[in-house]
């Protein structure tokens, strides 16, 4: 997850100048299950690849951490504050993770900063929908996390090292982060008729954009293959979709709420089918015209530019403190 | 729920565990706020971590509270329920956060004076405030590496964060004074042996500060006159506002579970 706009990012082909049986042995390690580290030879396309996926998934981690943040001085008690804050804190963790895991590729983390802030890279767009009520804060748990979960599982196993180490590591807080999530959204479902509908209206408002969150279907998809093949990606868009919808129904139906899709039915094989999802709007949202695009990424400015002379002032007592010593 | 009207055996020994529970609310209250819009992301983390700390502190003490007291009064009961003209926290902690400088210089002041205060309270009479105060004063310890080699880093920084941090130091010195006017209570407190002698905590509070300022190459402001006693509930106009914003949810779902 956290990676739709991967799509349009993803280098054509495999540079045909790439030594072909550097790539056989490559493609070998790869197809026995070896991890790749950064000091091996991969191929430029992986390589990119690779730095994109894991750059957007830190910067959805970082961007993230905003709709959430939203709720933290107004938790309704001191346990969900403390909570709230643990999750939050867990997510700017996994950013702080995964851009270290991106590094091991080569680039900089100053770099994927500015990549961010300039707009030249993506985020997940599900944090581009705002959280007007605490109930959101519940429903990101239970859902936004459990899908995350979804898509990252199969990461565990991603043929790159560090990405695959960092995931084992991000996926066991993810798990923390939606069971918390599903018990909130149990105390409103189990609560007053405010809270109850405080709970159905996040539903309401959370569970297409969070379906989007496995990106385009598959007959829409031309890159899942290549993915595949480098054992990236293990499942396409369609199959963790489908997982997560035979996962997260029957909790809904727990919950005594209602998804909001008239077409939804369980299937002689028990897979439950949904109704179409509004692609248009997925695209809308993914091209910045999402209800908190803008919001978003001026907030991270915003934090940037404010804080550069705190960065400056670290820097310049480092430097300081090594003259120093040096005298 | 708003004043307390109970009679309650300790009503001293219960103030005092409440002036503490407040003040760490109060600050994780204004800390919190980094998370998500600080310098970088190890601030967040940062920030995040010792707010966390805070407030674990004002649970625990809530709890302590609730339990002196006797009328069934919870944690969230106190953080959500009372007024500000309840509310004793040290006036310094719900100051706004300023810039990132201010809030370093903030925590830096806090955490010191949290430090000595709370080693003393390990030597408790009161066994319970003393085992409170055995787990956060690991915590604090933590908290005092954060926030001096913070304001070290900006003192000694560039000129900008220099001088930020020394405005900000002069802004927030005449709120240390509330801290060591020693009022009746803790007087008598101080007697039986349940709190340290806010003279000692007074002293080991400048001989830890002194080298810190050295190193940030900042000048320990003069003392003034004092005018705000957070810890008898005669607070800045910041407080109603940070109330406004913590309890708003809870208040309006009365009776409400989360
Ligand atoms: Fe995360
Ligand atoms: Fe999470």
């Amino acid at each position: 997850m956290y990676t739709q706009g991967l799509l349009e990012a993803i280098p054509k082909a495999v540079s045909a100048l790439e030594d072909s049986e550097r790539m056989a042995r490559f493609q070998a390690r790869i197809d026995a299950e070896e991890k790749i580290e950064p000091k091996d030879w991969m191929p430029d396309a992986y390589r990119q690849t690779l730095i994109r996926q894991i750059s957007q998934h830190a910067h959805s981690e970082i961007v993230g951490m905003l709709p959430e943040g939203n709720w933290i001085s107004r938790a309704p008690s001191l346990l969900r504050k403390s909570i709230l804050i643990a999750k939050v804190q867990d997510e700017g963790g996994h950013g702080a993770y995964l851009y270290s895991a991106a590094e091991t590729l080569g680039i900089a983390r100053s770099e994927l900063i500015d990549q961010l802030l300039s707009g030249r890279a993506k985020y997940s767009s599900i944090f581009n929908y705002p959280t007007p009520s605490w109930a959101d804060i519940a429903a990101i748990g239970w859902l936004v996390d459990g899908a995350a979960i979804m898509n990252q599982i199969p990461l565990c196993r991603c043929s790159y090292g560090p990405y695959a180490r960092a995931m084992v590591r991000v996926c066991k807080e993810e798990s923390f982060h939606q069971r918390q999530g599903y018990h909130a959204m149990l105390s409103l479902a189990r609560g007053t008729p405010a809270q109850q509908r405080m709970a159905q209206d996040a539903l309401n408002r959370w569970w297409w954009p969070a379906l989007m969150m496995f990106g385009p279907p598959d007959t829409a998809s031309q890159h899942t293959a290549v993915s595949v093949r480098w054992k990236i990606k293990r499942f396409t868009n369609d199959e963790l979709r489908q997982k997560f919808v035979d996962f997260t129904v029957p909790q809904a139906q727990f919950l005594g709420l209602t998804l909001p899709d008239a077409q939804l039915q369980q299937a002689a094989d028990g897979h439950y089918q949904i109704g179409p999802l509004d692609w248009s709007e997925f695209n809308a949202v993914l091209k910045g015209n999402g209800p908190c695009n803008a919001e978003r990424i001026a907030e991270r400015r915003a934090a940037h530019a404010d804080g550069a002379w705190v960065r400056a002032a670290a820097i310049a007592h480092a430097a300081k403190r090594a003259a120093r010593a040096v005298a | 729920m708003s004043a307390v009207t109970a009679p309650v055996a300790d009503r001293a020994l219960m103030t005092y565990v409440l002036r503490l529970a407040d003040t760490a609310l109060v600050l994780a209250q204004r800390l919190s706020a980094w998370i998500g819009h600080s310098p970088a992301i190890e601030e967040d983390l940062g920030c995040a971590n010792i707010a966390l700390d805070l407030l674990g502190q004002a649970r625990l003490l809530y709890a302590y509270a609730g339990e002196l007291e006797g009328a069934g009064r919870t944690e969230d009961d106190f953080a959500y329920l009372r007024e500000e003209c309840d509310f004793l926290n040290a006036t310094m902690a719900e100051l706004p956060n300023g810039d990132f400088g201010q809030t370093i210089v903030r925590q830096c002041l806090l955490d010191l004076w949290r430090l000595e205060l709370f080693e003393r309270l390990t030597q408790s009479t009161d066994v319970r405030l003393a085992q409170i105060a055995a787990k956060a004063v690991k915590e604090i310890r933590y908290h005092v590496r954060y926030s001096s080699g913070w304001l070290v880093r900006l003192g000694d920084g560039t000129d900008e964060s220099h001088q930020r941090v020394a405005k900000a130091l002069t802004t927030l010195w005449p709120y240390v004074t509330e801290w060591f006017a020693e009022d009746a209570m803790e007087q008598a407190l101080t007697e039986r042996g349940v709190a340290p002698s806010v003279a000692a905590v007074q002293v080991g509070f400048e001989t830890r500060l002194a080298p810190i300022l050295r190193d940030a190459t900042l000048t320990r402001p003069v003392d003034v006159d004092y005018r705000w006693f957070g810890k008898r509930s005669q607070h800045s106009e910041h407080l109603g506002h940070l109330l406004a914003d913590l309890q708003s949810l809870h208040r309006a779902h009365p009776g409400a579970q989360w």
